[in-house]
């Protein structure tokens, strides 16, 4: 059915796809020629599109950055919420009404640097959302700082002589931390990207989906490694996938090897269920959830 | 009675010039390679992509993927034809 839209009689020209999820009035979006963000973001809508949830239910919760400007570009209910908070405020979404598919859109830096304890702690309460987040190895709105991502040896501008930090691996913080599902793409990957990110929409509990996205301007300007689709290219001739990789071994260094793919998928009970479970057998019929906490989380026979 | 034949043709892709900003990953991931950065500019100074190669795109919308600026889709064309028995 869904391939079955792209198709017209003869002359019919179809209109773009994904403009029905856009705010097409904000358009054209602030991202410099050759950013990748804008990429995640034509994967996010079509997996959108072909996940089946009802698009009234959808929030999504962005915070500040290249990236938090995802929220106002999608024509769907949206948080542009403070700098690292957008997982407290995802977070708040979802116990307030149990029945929003809740999906948090932001940066690396946003998410794990400033917001690193609330992800990390998302991830262990396995908290019912998704977290897409697009890693572009630097801080791009304020001007290129080292970021907990950025590799070894990469330049930034509070690093000239190169960065000596240890880089954070995000799929093995995620999976350490207790994500049911963890995959990385990259912006290259686009038709992968798609299928993990509707795999994430669909799955119960803490889903994280790692985007790698070039940051032309302010990342490979300075690193010397040529525009957009230089870094593109390096994507496509770097990356293996690498499904169900032990996510130790899958760190990331200075334009090397991109190991990609699925690398978690189990489950476990989320928050949500789980304080529904524990307050009913506590508290028994003292207990009165919520319509909506009933609906979702009240099928196992309670 | 009547029968419906749903044949593809082919495709082909509809490009807004104006929301271009000329990054060329379009023309770097078409599996086809039927587009071009044109010689023409748009209103902002880029160079927006062309289909050069008509008879080569199937309108597989990869280039409407990885567009960053939602300013290209490929689409696939069909035809019908009425086939008697």
């Amino acid at each position: 059915m869904g391939e079955d839209a792209l198709y017209t009689i003869d002359n019919v020209v179809p209109p773009n796809p994904i403009e029905n999820l856009l705010r097409m009035d904000r358009i054209p979006h602030i991202w410099c020629p050759g950013c990748g963000i804008g990429t995640t973001v034509n994967c996010f809508v079509r997996a959108l599109q072909t996940s089946g949830l009802d698009l009234d239910k959808v929030a999504i919760v962005s915070g500040i950055g290249c990236t938090g400007r995802v929220a106002g570009y999608i024509k769907l209910d949206s948080f542009h919420t403070t700098h690292g908070r957008a997982i407290p405020f995802a977070t708040g979404l979802k116990l307030a009404n149990p029945e929003l598919k809740v999906i948090v859109y932001s940066g690396d830096g946003d998410l794990t640097a400033i917001g690193g304890n609330h992800f990390i702690h998302a991830a262990r309460r396995n908290v019912d959302m998704t977290v897409i987040l697009i890693n572009n190895m630097t801080y791009g709105m304020t001007g290129g700082q080292v970021a907990p991502t950025t590799p070894i040896s990469a330049t930034a501008s509070t690093t000239p002589y190169g960065n000596f930090e240890q880089t954070f691996n995000l799929p093995f913080l995620a999976e350490s931390c207790g994500a049911v599902y963890v995959a990385r793409w990259t912006a290259f990957h686009v038709r992968h990207a798609t299928k993990s990110i509707k795999e994430a929409l669909t799955k119960k509990g803490f889903s994280f989906v790692e985007i790698l996205a070039a940051c032309p301007t302010l990342y490979s300007r300075r690193n010397k490694l040529g525009d957009g689709l230089d870094q593109m290219i390096y994507f496509r001739d770097h990356s293996e996938i690498k499904h169900g990789a032990d996510t130790k071994t899958v760190a990331l260094d200075f334009q090397g090897k991109i190991t990609v793919g699925k690398f978690v998928d189990i489950e476990r009970p989320s928050y949500q269920q789980l304080m529904y479970d524990h307050l009913k057998k506590k508290l028994g019929d003292q207990y009165i959830p919520s319509p909506e906490m009933k609906n979702v989380y009240g099928k196992n026979g309670n | 009675m009547a029968e419906t034949v749903v044949k593809r043709v082919k495709g082909t892709v509809v490009i807004a010039a104006e929301r271009c900003k000329g990054c060329g990953f379009c023309v770097e991931f078409c599996p086809t390679k039927c587009l071009e950065l044109s010689g023409q500019y748009n209103s902002k100074g880029y160079h927006p992509p062309v289909l050069v190669r008509k008879d080569d795109c199937t309108g597989c919308d990869i280039c409407g993927m990885v567009c960053p600026d939602f300013a290209i889709y490929g689409f696939m064309k069909k035809k019908e034809k009425e086939r008697a028995r």
